[in-house]
């Protein structure tokens, strides 16, 4: 089984729901991301969301915009994020991690070896924001070829068809995005959510974390009630942006220990 | 086999698609199922002859640039005066189009990126035509630039919003403008200014600009008796060319040309022709198509004289003529289409816009070397009262 299978059936024995923050590889500095990956894992994530940054995050708003152009300054590249993912895995072998970005840096280094990579490295799944469905036939073939799950987005508009064609590809968790929009908008409708996951539910059977938009524990907590995991994005990468090099990690192992406690009560 | 793209995905083989992130695929496949209706609708057809005939001005004449011709010695240089458009571009025949359509659509607010400006002026004039609220997304180093054209578009009435990522140029316009589209899904229409973004825009756009060839297939015969030996115009997002090219597709004899903004040189790397300049073939802003990026992918800054050619790709169906062989692409570097812009003030009594003056300087550098029989029909995609600044600062002049 899976690494994100087994940690979704454990949490569900457990009736817990997952935490799934999200860091941008290479912010603040290549030389943090890994001991962040290892703090996230200690004060509580389930699912570690990887951003690969990419010159053009055209779904992101300011604050992740920053993230990626602090990261691509920093040198940080896909075959960098991989090396990230290989050397995390000398010490967790039992996170799932999931690289989430655009899919141009993964076109450049070619599918078939960006997969290979991945199976090789660590990697459990990948989120390619602007490849739906309908474009990611050979992206599929290949990430399933190495077991590694192609995780998609559902939003707010996606209608019933889609949603059923997603249900068809999906490996791993669905992510259901929150609210129209960026992310890191602040605009998160509650009672919309409690609407549209039924109506997910009917078609999915995998896991459906929800995100964009979750900014406090309050929120996480409301919407860990509605689904099974959350995903807590743009709240991080500002604790990153905000927080001197040396107290970073200890900074946002706070600030995800609070999320962690939030969704357990 | 006759030409006939795109597919009902909207691939024009390998390129085009659509792109995007979750969120805006039920938009995007709205606005496909919406075009599709109304496209061959006797109602939108007349409403869209109609203001192209009374509101743009049309048809745009072809002009015989006798004086030019002559100082070169060589092939005959027509062209197809999109510059006497209303708005001073071929930018509004599509405004117009796709405001059209976000009428019919119960669309109140309109939104678009710009680059050089005349995609944003001609944006902001048929939303105050027709009664829409208008948000342009404008680099901050275009505003710079292009600073008559922000000006226009605040007294049509539009916001001008000014984008300080990435580079500061019309790709970080189009980030911003799909930021907002996003955001406002539901009330908005992206009025999207060139041939190229997720399906359906390229072929939206593209028939909406083919007014450009269907007039001169009719004119040019009329005026010489024959079509001419070559179709050139320059290609940045490539929506002037492709107006001008599609409909001479099947004319074997018709050669075609686009002109791609060579900046400092190929060689230099500075410029902005993922074409002719052998780019990697990529996605961004929503299709597949060639583009300039680095070997990580990430895309690089382009750089080109003229803000409305600086931008790394170029539309899908540009890259497929170049894969067919179709259409030859070349590029043209700064220096030259100064030049060229040069040339037509003072030879024509025309000042052309600073994209179209590259499509022009390919003609002037080809004339020469052909018949005095041989006729290039060059598109003049708009004028160029936007570039004084430009212009009067490459020359040290302070207005
Ligand atoms: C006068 C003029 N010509 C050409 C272009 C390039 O766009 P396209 O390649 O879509 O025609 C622009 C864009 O701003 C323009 O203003």
């Amino acid at each position: 089984m899976s690494r994100i299978d087994t940690t979704f059936g454990k949490l569900k024995q457990q009736q817990r729901k997952a935490l799934i923050p999200f860091v941008t590889a290479g912010d603040p500095s290549q030389l943090l991301t890994v001991p962040l990956m290892h703090e996230l894992v200690k004060v509580g994530a389930d699912v570690i969301e990887l951003g690969v940054p990419f010159s053009d995050p055209m779904a992101d708003g300011p604050v992740i915009q920053r993230a990626s152009e602090r990261a691509l300054k920093n040198g940080m590249s896909l075959r960098g994020v991989l090396g990230m993912v290989a050397e995390f895995r000398k010490q967790d072998t039992t996170t799932p991690v999931v690289l989430m970005g655009y899919g141009n840096p993964i076109e450049a280094m070619g599918w078939e070896t960006f997969a290979q990579r991945c199976a090789e490295v660590g990697v459990d799944g990948v989120l390619t924001v602007d490849f739906p469905p309908e474009e990611s036939h050979e992206a599929f073939e290949h990430l399933q070829r190495h077991n590694i799950a192609p995780i998609f987005l559902l939003a707010p508009t996606t209608n019933e068809a889609r949603i059923e064609q997603v249900a068809k590809l999906a490996r791993g968790y669905v992510y259901y995005v929150s609210l129209k929009g960026v992310t890191g908008a602040g605009n998160l409708d509650l009672s919309a959510i409690e609407e549209k996951i039924p109506q997910l539910r009917k078609h999915i059977h995998l896991p459906i974390g929800v995100g964009f938009g979750i900014r406090d524990a309050a929120t996480a907590r409301a919407v860990s009630k509605l689904c099974d995991g959350v995903v807590v994005g743009s709240r991080i990468v500002q604790e990153i942006e905000n927080s001197d090099e040396k107290n970073v990690v200890a900074n946002v192992g706070k600030l995800v220990k609070e999320l962690r406690i939030a969704i357990d009560q | 086999m006759s030409y006939n793209y795109p597919d009902q995905q909207g691939h024009f083989e390998q390129y085009g698609g659509i792109y995007m992130a979750e969120t805006l695929i039920p938009a995007v496949e709205e606005l496909r199922q919406q075009y599709l209706r109304f496209r061959d609708d006797p109602e939108f057809k007349a409403e869209f002859a109609y203001e192209l005939k009374h509101y743009v001005g049309r048809p745009s004449p072809i002009y015989h640039a006798k004086r030019l011709s002559e100082s070169l010695g060589g092939a005959q240089i027509y062209l197809k005066r999109e510059d006497l458009n209303h708005t001073g571009a071929h930018k509004i025949n599509n405004a117009i189009g796709q405001a059209l359509l976000a009428k019919r659509m119960g669309k109140k607010r309109v939104i678009a990126e710009t680059g050089a400006g005349m995609h944003g002026v001609a944006t902001a004039t048929v939303a105050a035509r027709f009664g829409m609220e208008c948000i342009v997304y404008m680099g901050a180093e275009d505003i710079q630039r292009q600073a008559p054209n922000v000006f226009r578009m605040k007294l049509l009435g539009a916001t001008v919003v000014p984008v300080e990522s990435g580079s500061k140029t019309l790709k970080d316009a189009c980030n911003e403008a799909i930021r907002d589209w996003v955001t406002n899904v539901e009330s908005t229409f992206y009025i999207f200014g060139t041939a190229a973004g997720p399906h359906p825009y390229p072929m939206m756009v593209r028939d909406f600009q083919c007014v450009i060839g269907n007039e001169a297939k009719e004119q040019m015969p009329e005026m010489i008796g024959r079509q001419p030996d070559a179709v050139i115009a320059c290609v940045g997002g490539g929506s002037n060319a492709i107006g001008l090219f599609h409909p001479y597709i099947e004319e074997k004899s018709v050669q075609i040309i686009g002109v791609e903004a060579g900046g400092h040189g190929i060689a230099s790397g500075k410029h902005a022709a993922p074409l002719t300049g052998n780019a990697k073939v990529g996605v961004l802003h929503g299709n597949k198509v060639y583009l300039m990026q680095d070997e990580n992918g990430q895309i690089i800054e382009t750089h080109s004289i003229s803000a409305g050619l600086d931008y790394p790709g170029v539309g899908p169906e540009h890259c497929l003529l170049k894969d067919l062989g179709r259409a030859q692409y070349v590029a043209i570097n700064d220096d030259e289409a100064l030049a060229a812009f040069d040339a037509l003030c003072r030879f024509e009594g025309i000042i052309p816009a600073l994209e179209s003056s590259h499509a022009l300087a390919h003609a002037m550098k080809i004339a020469p070397s052909m018949g005095k029989d041989k006729v290039l029909l060059v598109n003049l995609s708009g004028r160029g009262d936007k570039d004084m600044n430009t212009v009067a600062r490459i020359k040290g002049i302070t207005l």
